[in-house]
């Protein structure tokens, strides 16, 4: 009788999963808390990673009817290299009842943080969670105008160019086989008999001619099969299946001029990179262009976007006017939903403030799904500020802004802007 | 040399499907040829994730889903990733056929261990001891997991995950005093479980409907009423009370206030043998493992790299070591498993004035007997020789809250070797480790609030966590709970009071 050995290494491998995500249901308070903690101090580029999470220990406890401390209590323990019987000693400190230093959890009521690992989709579904941007589904895509051609088999009857040719030369041999077959058997055998009748001595030349032409009309019949018949072609068939839209492209537009020190950049690229992460759970597919502005605009990298130092005065309009080119450009038909930020610290040219929000209110916020405005500044809000304060209300919805000072001041404010609207 | 090589049972360290069947052959084997009687067993092969899994569900291989499992996962997990353990290698469940598994990392050596210390010594105790015996059903646990994970599920389908998850943990937080310790429980099985369940929900429910439907006959004597106690004998098993008797449960919250029970009562065995039993596989891993090296089926760098790991297992840090967490059970029960067999084969003066049953008897009956009868209090209480209160160093400490010091009472020396034997014995007594607490009366006639009354122990106060407990007890009760406090003299005080307002939620 040889024992029996399963192998289950392949089976339902997280069998923890629903207990695991019960938990964090069930905490879904303290790590919101946890989580919003977490970000205010992390690096940008973190948000990528899971993240180490602590809740109170007693919140998560499990308690029990036990005895508490007091009362007469014997222990026994090991390993005694100095006591004698009747031998006296102080409590230890933490009020453990043995001595030494060993026994670090009496009683198991631990009020130690609980310290564990979220995987960087929960994180991001918490960090995420009843966020949404509005409008989130562009009005297009109920109607579904756009369509994804797939394979789908074959058929007998197509345009030309769709004519598949191994499918087809391959039925043309089969057919040719499976008709040519019989031919060639009889052929086979006729050609030995003439074979036979030649060989015989005295040859039978009326049997070898019959033969001979016998032959020859087998001949004909079997070169007359056609190589190729209409019957035998095959066509690649393609049908069109609705495809919603899932690409989205943001643009990123930020004020590098001297007034916007690093420090403020950091906030700036905090946000963008908050924006980014939202619209990469909502969107298969995500462009970003990076747009900076001091006097003029420039389209840049990554890299440059963030980490290039500029000076001179700034002119906010030259960063509009090139967003519109691009978007007109690149992003112009209705396959793009169009999120556009803008951070700056709100210096700009006084005469050209107006014109930034006629830009805006003509011609670049009809096109796009949602511009979000920030200013950071810690001192009063500056013209450019006003003159975008009157867009929040003619394009409610669609336009909003806010006001950062202070670093852990992103997440709130990123919740307000992108809070789940009720329409 | 070639001729030896010839006879190893398998060479190198990494494990294959064959080579484990081998040595589970060989070891079953030896085992049969010591006498162990073992359910018949399965070996199964999983990831150290699945492993974590099995962990965070006590070993079951099937569980109910609640989120305090999700919590012990990750505190695994956790622990483990930060390299704070190793994860234990094996797992056994107390199942017939006995289930055993090994973690895919372990080298062909641990699969060795493991196979001789869970799939023989683990499984042959499960199947000998009365604890076991009595209290478990082996045949039956998997198909009762089952049953209560389908019905725990169907339920949280029809009256949402909340609702059950709240009852859950009420019943989780009761479950230590949810077990019967005195009278055997039924025997578990599926059908039975199935087809009873029904009929129990309308049975009992009309048998709490009985109970109460007397409550308003305001025409009875009311000097009679004053006078009978219900329960009329305190109830220890909160649980089962709450089951049988609360006036406001609906029938699948009773059915799932039994299934937890159920469970908990299933492990209570474990809780209580723990010294003895995995002292016994240690006992028998080392042995078994031992006897094939006698035999030359094993070569030296297989010895060299299970006694690495035997040791580790069965090391005991002295109190004044920063790993000392108390005793270890592995520890004192492969210590206290060997002194036993060498008190039967070698004895000195000492053994036959301590022991004249046993020195010099039959190491394998003495063995078969004490793995039997015993659990870890009575074992300790029995078998605990001074030699090896003096190989551990042992001493007592006496802590009274009423003295201003603590005091060593006893340490391994003549006169103390029996207060020794005795506290240590007693600190493996359940019954003194949880408190006792019972079901003492119910206000029948009156708000038909619930008292439940803590008999202290040597004047040991309940845990403020107590009165969260407290909490859950009342919901489940769905009237005032009351928590009373009697001490030795009779005397007893009021210790808390919970209101409940869900009747007046239900009505309305």
């Amino acid at each position: 009788m040889t024992v029996r050995i399963v192998d289950r290494r392949q089976d339902s491998r997280n069998k923890s999963s629903i207990n695991r995500s019960r938990f964090i249901l069930r905490f879904k308070g303290q790590i919101r808390k946890a989580v919003a903690d977490a970000i205010a101090k992390r690096g940008i580029r973190d948000l990528q990673s899971g993240e180490k999470i602590g809740i109170p220990g007693k919140d998560i406890s499990e308690p029990q009817f036990r005895h508490g401390k007091g009362g007469v209590r014997e222990s026994v323990h090991p390993g005694n290299d100095r006591f004698q019987s009747g031998d006296q000693m102080d409590r230890p400190p933490s009020g453990n009842q043995g001595p030494g230093s060993g026994q670090a959890s009496p009683d198991g009521e631990g009020l130690d943080d609980f310290v564990f690992t979220l995987t960087r989709d929960e994180f991001l579904d918490i960090f995420f969670d009843e966020l949404a941007l509005p409008n989130l589904v562009k009005r297009q895509l109920a109607r579904i105008d756009e369509f994804k051609r797939v394979r789908a088999g074959y058929t007998q009857s197509g345009v030309p160019t769709n004519i598949n040719l191994v499918r087809t030369m391959r039925g043309a041999a089969g057919r040719r086989v499976a008709v040519g077959g019989p031919y060639a058997t009889r052929l086979r055998a006729l050609q030995a008999e003439l074979e036979g009748a030649l060989d015989e001595m005295p040859a039978d030349a009326a049997e070898v001619e019959r033969l001979q032409r016998e032959i020859a009309v087998l001949k004909a019949r079997h070169e007359a099969i056609p190589f190729i018949d209409p019957f035998d072609l095959r066509y690649s068939n393609r049908i069109r299946i609705p495809q919603p839209s899932t690409q989205a492209v943001m643009f990123c537009v930020m004020d590098v001029s001297g007034s916007m020190d690093e420090n403020r950049k950091q906030m700036a690229k905090r946000f963008f990179m908050l924006l980014y992460l939202f619209l990469n759970r909502n969107y298969e597919h995500i462009e970003v262009v990076f747009i900076r502005h001091h006097t003029v605009a420039e389209e840049v990298d990554e890299e440059d976007f963030f980490h290039s130092r500029e000076t001179g005065g700034t002119i906010v309009s030259s960063a509009l006017k090139l967003m519109h080119q691009v978007i007109s450009a690149r992003y112009g038909s209705s396959v793009w939903n169009i999120y556009c930020a803008q951070a700056s610290d709100g210096d700009n040219w006084n005469d050209d403030s107006p014109q930034c929000r006629n830009l805006l209110a003509e011609s670049i916020l009809p096109l796009v799904q949602y511009y979000a405005y920030i200013e950071i500044t810690d001192g009063e809000p500056q013209n450019l500020w006003h003159e975008y304060e009157r867009l929040t209300t003619s394009h409610a919805g669609v336009f909003a802004m806010q006001h950062i000072a202070e670093v852990s001041d992103i997440y709130p404010v990123f919740r307000e802007l992108f809070r789940k609207r009720l329409v | 040399m070639s001729k030896k090589k010839s006879r190893l049972i398998a060479e190198g360290s990494d494990w294959t499907v064959e080579a484990i069947a081998r040595y589970d052959d060989e070891i079953g084997r030896i085992a049969n040829d010591y006498g162990l009687d073992c359910y018949r067993h399965q070996l199964e092969v999983i990831t150290a994730e699945q492993m974590m899994d099995a962990y965070a569900a006590i070993g079951m291989p099937v569980y109910y889903h609640h989120w305090s499992f999700g919590k012990h996962f990750l505190e695994t997990e956790n622990r483990y990733k930060r390299g704070q353990m190793g994860l234990a290698y094996e797992i056994v469940i107390n199942s017939d056929p006995c289930i055993a598994y090994l973690m895919e990392e372990n080298t062909l050596t641990m699969q060795a261990l493991v196979i001789a210390h869970a799939a023989y010594g683990h499984n042959s105790f499960f199947k000998g001891n009365h604890m076991f015996k009595q209290w478990t059903s082996a045949d039956a646990i998997i198909d009762y997991l089952v049953f209560a994970r389908n019905y725990i599920a169907e339920c949280e389908e029809r009256h949402g995950v909340d609702a059950v998850e709240q009852l859950i943990d009420a019943c989780h937080a009761l479950s230590n005093l949810g077990v019967d310790r005195y009278k055997r429980s039924p025997p578990l099985s599926l059908e039975k479980e199935k087809t009873r369940q029904r009929e129990r929900e309308a049975y009992l429910q009309a048998q709490v409907n009985d109970l109460w439907r007397t409550l308003p006959r305001h025409d009875a004597p009311f000097a009679e009423a004053e006078e009978k106690r219900f329960p009329l004998e305190p109830e220890e098993n909160l649980l089962y009370f709450v089951e049988k008797n609360a006036p406001l449960l609906e029938p699948w919250q009773r059915e799932i206030v039994r299934i937890t029970r159920k469970i908990g009562q299933y492990f209570y065995p474990q809780r209580q043998t723990q010294v003895m039993n995995e002292g016994w596989a240690c006992f028998w891993h080392y042995t078994l493992l031992n006897t094939l090296y006698d035999e030359g089926k094993v070569d030296d760098g297989f010895m060299l790299e299970f006694l690495q790991s035997h040791t580790n297992v069965v090391y005991q840090p002295p109190y004044s070591s920063k790993w000392y967490s108390g005793i270890n059970p592995y520890a004192l029960g492969f210590a206290m498993w060997q002194d036993i067999r060498r008190i039967c084969e070698r004895p000195d003066a000492e053994d036959r004035e301590w022991f004249p049953d046993i020195a010099g008897a039959d190491w394998r009956e003495t063995f078969d007997f004490a793995m039997r009868n015993f659990k870890d209090e009575s074992f300790i209480a029995q078998y605990l020789s001074p030699r090896l209160m003096r190989e551990f160093r042992l001493f007592s400490v006496l802590d009274d809250d009423s003295q201003a010091k603590l005091k060593v009472d006893a340490i391994h020396d003549e006169p103390g070797y029996r207060a020794l034997r005795r506290n240590l014995a007693e600190q493996y007594n359940l019954g003194s480790s949880d408190p006792n607490i019972q079901v003492w009366n119910v206000d029948l006639r009156g708000d038909r609030s619930l008292t439940l009354r803590h008999f202290a122990h040597q004047r040991r106060p309940l845990s403020p966590a107590s009165l969260t407990v407290l909490e859950h007890m009342a919901s489940l009760w769905g009237f005032n709970v009351r928590l009373e406090h009697q001490r030795p003299d009779g005397e007893w005080t009021l210790l808390a009071e919970r209101k409940t307002e869900r009747r007046k939620q239900s009505a309305g």
